[in-house]
């Protein structure tokens, strides 16, 4: 009997996503460096910012992991974000501040709807589950917004951010984005342990072909449900951290708009590749920032780079570096 | 793969360093953040406050007490997240010494946090929030305009003197249109035959019209700004509810703006006002001639709201000698409001919220034989504070 | 009084839904016949009022104004599909999302640089700008009358369109069977540009007749398009007789819920209660519908497929 193997000593599948860090780690030291550069040039306002795009990078991720993996084209992510997000504004209202309490269960909170979604949602295929991804969404927008002992339409404010302890200050924008970086990091070592372990190819192996693997004998909806709750969950996290940043939150945040740029976002960064999700958020909102500085009318040559990037690259950014090959 | 980072970090540092030059200005500028609504139904507002906040500028040679002025506009597009994104982005990144322009009260209440904090000083154009006039009065906002509640207690009061019996209230439900219904029903003490709080920036009232027929009131007060405002009063009018029952507004409802839309139908429809274009003082004839040359269009109270608060900001400048930096000097020289007001007397009451008189238009035809707001006689209310500044504890 | 109401709302529902479908239709046909999910559809609509409103004011007449804006907004289809989309057709669904969405917002920028970001004023033309009385008592709007008018019209139109002509039995062969009418012939590429072109030109009809009524501002196609693709998914992709009945049946009871949920609540709580629970309920309805159907006829209830 041969011994399982590990993952050590696995060919490189197709399956498989490393996480590179020949040029991985450069990059996570440039992003250490960051607002100590940015404090020598004046530039503080731009932490706040980095930490914006790595808490929509985790957000992005976390589509990536159903979307680009599973194969699950969700139209509704947002809403897990943004209950994430009102989980830790409600709570802090009612009292609750100690982020090691408050973070883990927006996650739950967000992971609760997702399996609910979920198990209901993915009874369904192709268009029709992105339809009604978005309706359950939409649902729960609409509810939101009716909720004014929450805000409503208005949004609720938040006192201060939450509570970390150990001496760290959340409200310091610079211990923030560490927080911020130091959990992104986590979370994408995580997805790829999980994307490398059995239940990541098994998902991936569903996505390529779902009729083979129900009749080879897998519980085909229990791995997708199970994918959906994690990305859900995931995306509470986002929520939470985007909550503490910006100190405010609305229902804008779980628009069938947010969804679709969190879409966009994966899509564009390259859908099925380990650092999609990140580097289609950073793209996008680093482009976006760029435009702002230019033209009012920056939205015009957002659109420009993403047709030519549509265009010209197929399989998103991720794939014109070639990361990983496919067949 | 080495290639893609590092090209990512040059363009970055290119980034870096555009941004640095751009960022950098000389010392003795003022720099004021105009954040208001530029786009959707509720961008004639926000228009109308950079028109007559940058006529004010301008006619003072492109300075603002002596100083310099860099005025930096932007659009929140009426939402309180990308109000307070953008804001945060202004008192941050730009550092400006003022806030002003926010249309919609629920935008401000986003706003007011970061900027507060940051301890700029936000002189408010339009949006007079309740919870700013009362328990969440701050040294850092100071209302140019009114207090919410006003131009509807104001109208609450005409409404009852002519004699309605039963009156319909329609007010978009966010903050302002909450203290519009509790204004109006501070005067007005009749029968309210029913009230409906439309969505904001809703424009079909289907619904509304099917029960201002089912209800039948003998009036209709509508406190719907912009675009909300010109849709509600076509189709009223299109539906044949107009013989029936009179119209009545804030200035909000019937102004420059909704009456270039909407055109004859509107005859005879009163609104309540803190201004109007033919108050009779030296500084509003200035204003509304030099807006007209300026834009070609006459000016709504939004505009003269702009107007005085650049006028304002102007004043306390001079007053501290562009010493910004001094809050508290700052303050003294905003309170003292020692400026010529297009609306004739103007002081601050001290919860910061504005004293003054406010007046009832009719929109009638004038000389020329256009459809306008004609001021009608004395003042409704003199010398009017708000109800809310009892409950306003400021420090010092 | 109640019978009025009932017959007012009636009409709005009928009023709302006719809209919706000319939207619908243009869009169930792209999805069906071509497989691209667009989501610049909306777009359409936005250029087509946009166009109608500044001819309207241009030539001061309101019927000019409607009829080149129409043939513009047609044009306009038609150029985007030749230089743009017609790459897309070959590709997954996600990088048409990613492509119809980039045009999307270029539209809308593009819009704002020459129409500036205030929205533009369209008016019913004079003679449609006052009620009617349909019977003593009540008035209705004469514009809306006119809208179903029209609504019921195109609609007409367009099912002798598909059912009577060449160009519409190839429309039917190819939402049915893609591959089956390649096979047989049918002119791909000119059938696909017409297509788009007729689902244009519908836009642009609606885009016309609910200017008035709405506003003409930038993004008016984003709050529309996600009630157009709740349509089709309703009806059926790629049947247009589903589109129709789709959206009669989301029109009346997206109006029939705004107006009738508030007053029900209004009997059990405050206004201001009502005013925050009844549109998020009505605005869930349709959503509720939408999942209901799709739990009983996943393939929506007259698919085009056989």
């Amino acid at each position: 009997m041969t011994p399982h193997p590990t993952l050590e000593d696995t060919a490189d599948s197709i399956l498989d996503h490393r996480l590179h860090w020949r040029w991985a780690a450069p990059v996570l030291a440039l992003l250490l460096v960051f607002p100590l550069i940015a404090s020598a040039l004046g530039m503080d306002f731009y932490v706040s910012l980095a930490s914006r795009i790595l808490i929509f990078a985790l957000a992005a991720t976390s589509l990536n992991l159903i979307l680009g993996f599973g194969g699950m084209v969700s139209f509704g992510h947002a809403a897990f974000v943004g209950l994430g997000a009102y989980a830790v504004a409600i709570f802090m209202q009612a009292g609750i501040v100690n982020a090691w309490l408050a973070w883990p269960l927006a996650m739950l909170v967000s992971a609760g709807f997702a399996l609910v979604i979920g198990a209901i949602s993915l009874r369904t295929q192709g268009v029709y589950f992105i339809m009604i991804t978005l309706a359950f969404a939409q649902m729960l927008f609409y509810l939101v917004t009716s909720l004014k002992v929450y805000g409503g339409d208005d949004g609720l404010s938040m006192a201060g951010r939450s509570i970390l302890g150990f001496g760290l200050d959340l409200a310091n924008e610079r211990v923030f984005y560490y927080v911020t970086l130091s959990i992104v990091v986590l979370a994408l070592v995580a997805v790829a342990r999980l994307l490398n372990a059995r239940f990541g190819h098994v998902l991936q192996a569903i996505h390529e072909n779902e009729v083979r693997m129900t009749a080879i004998g897998f519980p085909v909806f229990r791995y997708k449900l199970v994918a959906f709750t994690l990305a859900g969950a995931l995306a509470g996290l986002a929520g939470a951290l985007l909550a503490n940043l910006g100190g405010f939150v609305s229902p804008a945040l779980m628009q069938w708009s947010q969804s679709g740029m969190l879409m966009i976002m994966v899509i564009l960064g390259g859908v099925g590749y380990l650092y999609g999700g990140v580097m289609g958020a950073v793209f996008f909102l680093l482009l976006e920032e760029l435009l702002t500085h230019f033209t009012i009318h920056w939205q015009l040559g957002l659109g420009a780079v993403l047709l030519l990037v549509v265009l010209v690259a197929p399989n998103g950014l991720a794939s014109l570096i070639k990361l990983r090959r496919r067949t | 793969m080495l290639q893609y980072s590092s090209r990512f970090m040059r363009n970055t540092l290119i980034a870096s360093a555009a941004l640095l030059a751009l960022s950098a200005h000389a010392q003795s500028t003022v720099k004021v953040g105009l954040l208001s609504t530029l786009s959707g139904p509720g961008a004639g507002l926000g228009v109308d406050i950079r028109d007559g906040f940058q006529l004010a500028v301008k006619l003072a040679g492109g300075k603002l007490g002596g100083q310099t002025a860099e005025v930096i506009v932007a659009d929140d597009q009426a939402s309180p997240d990308v109000g307070r994104q953008t804001a945060d982005r202004l008192v941050k990144r730009d550092k400006v010494d003022f806030m002003t322009g926010v249309v919609f009260s629920n935008v401000m209440l986003a706003v007011g946090a970061p900027t507060f904090q940051s301890q700029t000083y936000y002189i408010s154009a339009n949006a007079g929030p309740s919870q700013y006039a009362g328990e969440q009065c701050n040294p850092f906002f100071f209302s140019a305009s009114w207090q919410n509640d006003n131009l509807h207690e104001a109208a609450g009061q005409v409404v009852a003197e002519k004699g309605y019996k039963r009156v319909a209230v329609i007010a978009p439900n966010y903050p302002a249109g909450k203290d519009a219904i509790t204004g109006f029903k501070r005067f007005y003490k009749g029968e309210i035959a029913s009230e409906a709080l439309p969505a904001l920036n809703q424009l079909n009232f289907g619904t509304e019209i099917a029960q201002l027929r089912a209800t039948k009131p003998d009036a209709v007060y509508i406190f719907l700004p912009g675009g909300m405002g010109i849709n509600f009063i076509k189709q009223f009018v299109g539906a044949g509810l107009a013989k029936d029952m009179t119209l009545f507004g804030p200035g909000f409802s019937g102004d420059e703006d909704v009456i270039k839309a909407v055109g004859e139908p509107m005859l005879g429809m009163f609104n309540t006002t803190q201004w109007a274009h033919d108050l009779d003082n030296a500084a509003n004839k200035k204003f509304v001639a030099e807006f007209e040359k300026e834009y070609g269009r006459l000016p709504t109270l939004y505009a003269a709201q702009g107007y005085d608060t650049a006028l304002l900001i102007d004043s306390a400048v001079r007053d501290t000698k562009g010493q910004l930096t001094d809050k508290t000097a700052v303050r003294k020289a905003l309170m003292a409001a020692k400026f010529n007001s297009v609306r004739g007397e103007f002081k601050f009451n001290k919860n910061q919220f504005p004293i003054q008189n406010y007046y009832l238009r009719m929109v009638s035809k004038d000389a020329k034989g256009r459809v306008t707001n004609r001021l009608l006689g004395g003042a409704v209310l003199k010398s009017h504070s708000d109800a809310y500044a009892s409950s306003c504890k400021m420090p010092g | 009084m109640n019978a009025i109401l009932v017959l007012e709302q009636a009409l709005n529902g009928l009023q709302f839904g006719l809209m919706l479908f000319l939207l619908a239709a243009g869009l169930t046909l792209v999805f069906g016949i071509m497989d691209m999910i667009n989501l610049a559809h909306g777009s359409l609509y936005m250029v087509g009022a946009y166009l109608i409103a500044t001819l309207t004011d241009a030539l001061g007449n309101f019927w000019l104004g409607l009829g080149f804006g129409i043939l513009g907004a047609a044009l306009f289809g038609v150029l985007l599909e030749v230089s743009i989309l017609r790459r897309l057709y070959q590709r997954d669904h996600l990088s048409q999302v990613l492509g119809t969405f980039a045009i999307m917002l270029m539209c809308n920028e593009t819009v704002r640089l020459i129409w500036g970001a205030q929205p533009i004023s369209l008016n019913p033309p004079p003679a449609l700008a006052g009620p009617v009385e349909l019977f003593p008592g009540f008035s209705y709007s004469s514009y809306g009358l006119f809208i179903i008018g029209v609504g019921l019209l195109v609609a007409g139109l367009l099912y002798l369109l598909i059912t009577r002509t060449r160009v519409g039995m190839q429309v039917r062969a190819g939402a049915a069977n893609r591959e089956m009418a390649l096979a047989m012939g049918v002119n791909v590429r000119n059938l696909f540009t017409a297509v788009f072109g007729v689902g244009a030109a519908l836009c642009g009809i609606a885009g016309g007749m609910l200017g008035p009524v709405l506003a003409v501002q930038v993004g008016m196609g984003e709050s529309i398009l996600i009630l157009a693709f709740v349509v089709i998914v309703i009806g059926g992709i790629g049947s247009v007789r589903g589109a129709f009945l789709g959206a009669l049946i989301v029109g009346v009871i997206d109006t029939a819920g705004r107006a009738l949920i508030p007053m029900l609540f209004a009997m059990l709580m405050s206004p201001e209660a009502v005013a925050n629970a009844a549109p998020a309920v009505a605005s869930i309805m349709i959503y509720v519908l939408m999942a209901t159907v799709l739990f009983f006829r996943p393939r929506g209830l007259f698919p085009a497929h056989g």
